[in-house]
């Protein structure tokens, strides 16, 4: 059977709603399992790429192997340079988004 | 190479969400990659395309329209819409809102749409309402 293979698009920020950590907890996992998964980080979800951000699920994910990209137009929209960013955080376009989703049996899951 | 087909379901009305200018960025992308989308739009999204959406001035700031540039979703769409892309309103949700007036290009649809496109389509992405 083929594996699936997954894309979680987070546009909720930690401070906001404290969901985002089913969304990790739910990435990590599937890593785990020896699933392909990444994380893509847009909208206010960037706001936990911070370095300084409470609360942030972002190194748990980086920790666990998961890819963890951030949206390079909400950076900018929301004045986080590239020096602020977590370690293992990735800045990308949004067309590298639909690169990830268009991969071969991927699931692409928005929250 | 199979064609690669992008299936979006959008519900957010107007100006509620920046989750509406993300999908329309997505979809952007999508095209201009080849990829062939489409766009099944639900509940408060079937007014992104409503041809009424006028432009204003802001009194407070005390702009015109013409310095004040407002952007309304429907010319949004209007500028990414282009071939390889369908975009399907749901009939009910026009009905019950009074907005069946939409830009070129728009059809008019319904659920059944949305599955047969999901199930043709190479991913599926559901954009909620929170």
């Amino acid at each position: 059977m083929t594996q699936s293979q997954y894309v979680f698009i987070e546009s909720r920020d930690p401070f906001e709603s404290t969901d985002t950590g089913f969304v990790a907890d739910t990435a990590v996992t599937l890593r785990a399992r020896g699933r392909a998964v990444a994380v893509f980080l847009l909208q206010n979800g960037v706001l936990a790429t911070r370095t300084g951000a409470h609360g942030s699920q972002v190194s748990r994910l980086v920790a666990a192997g998961v890819p963890v990209l951030a949206d390079d137009f909400s950076l900018r929209e929301r004045g986080i340079e590239a020096s602020e960013l977590r370690d293992g955080v990735q800045e990308a376009s949004i067309g590298t988004l639909v690169d990830l989703m268009l991969r071969p049996n991927t699931k692409a899951v928005w929250h | 190479m199979a064609e690669k087909t992008l299936t979006l379901a959008l519900m957010d009305a107007p100006y509620e969400s920046a989750a509406s200018t993300t999908a329309l960025r997505i979809i952007d992308a999508a095209l201009a990659k080849g990829i062939t989308v489409n766009v099944f739009a639900y509940e408060g999204a079937v007014c992104l395309t409503q041809k009424e959406q006028a432009p204003h001035a802001n009194p407070v700031k005390g702009t015109t329209v013409e310095q004040e540039e407002h952007p309304t979703t429907k010319d949004l769409v209007a500028g990414i819409m282009r071939p390889g892309l369908t975009w399907v309103n749901c009939g009910l949700c026009v009905d019950e809102r009074g907005a069946g007036n939409w830009i070129e290009g728009v059809k008019r649809g319904g659920p059944p749409d949305f599955f047969k496109m999901a199930v043709e389509s190479s991913t599926t992405l559901v954009i909620p309402t929170r």
